[in-house]
């Protein structure tokens, strides 16, 4: 068999929005992949050792409100102080009921795959974020660096 | 039923958990040796199947036994 290999830029750095990029590297790393991960913008926040990831219902409206909440607390109500640390419990818990890994646990699982994290250098500039906060295992890079392995991979997603 | 070398119970896990375990209990076993999975996730049926496909692991079995689903996977050379 081949070696295929998977590039996924990932560009968003709250708690639903981390899954995908996760998800998807770790399963093709499980499939035989050679995955690279590039985190750029908001996305960096994902290579944090400590994630404290949030969901916001603001401005979701295909954010599925449990209690038939969207009755009680439309539009405005979701920007209402509170609500963004409420839904992230209400998230977190409803994870963990379902059986569904972390975002940490997943991360974990494709560092141990070998899946190779690239972290963008422009980002980290920008929004002044300290080396030491981030794990260890990542590489740091730019476009040119992504494009390296993008130019040779099968497929390449934009999340 | 075929009979299998090693079981991994991966109930109660949700996509892609099952997945992942299965390949990492894989990776610790021989060629031609048989790993019985137990799952609760209906999604697992499909996605075995694919596995296999792309992995050269052979699905010798796919089944469901009282609401959960039971694979049979031969490790591949």
């Amino acid at each position: 068999m081949s070696e295929k290999s998977l590039t996924i830029i990932a560009t968003k750095g709250t708690l639903d929005w981390a899954y995908p990029p996760f998800i998807l590297s770790s399963t093709a790393a499980a499939l035989g992949y050679n995955v690279t991960m590039f985190f750029t913008f908001y996305g960096l926040q994902l290579l944090k050792k400590d994630l404290s990831l949030s969901v916001s219902p603001l401005g979701n409206p295909g954010m599925p409100m449990p209690m038939a909440m969207d009755k009680w607390f439309p539009v405005l109500g979701t920007a209402i102080p509170g609500m963004q640390a409420m839904m992230t419990g209400m998230m977190k818990n409803t994870i963990k009921s379902k059986g569904v890994a972390t975002v940490a646990e997943l991360r974990d699982l494709c560092l141990e795959a070998d899946v190779k994290m690239i972290g963008c250098q422009m980002t980290i500039d920008l929004f002044d974020i300290k080396h030491e906060d981030l794990i260890d295992e990542i590489d740091l890079g730019g476009a040119a660096t992504y494009f390296e392995h993008a130019g040779e991979s099968n497929i390449n997603l934009f999340v | 039923m075929p009979d299998s070398n090693q079981e991994l119970d991966a109930r109660g896990l949700n996509c892609p958990l099952p997945i992942l375990r299965a390949k990492k209990t894989l990776n610790g076993m021989a060629a031609g040796e048989v790993l019985k999975i137990m799952s609760t996730d209906p999604g697992s049926v499909k996605d075995f199947q694919a596995f296999a496909t792309q992995t050269g692991n052979q699905l010798l079995d796919s089944s469901e036994v009282n609401g959960e689903f039971h694979f049979f996977l031969k490790k591949g050379d």
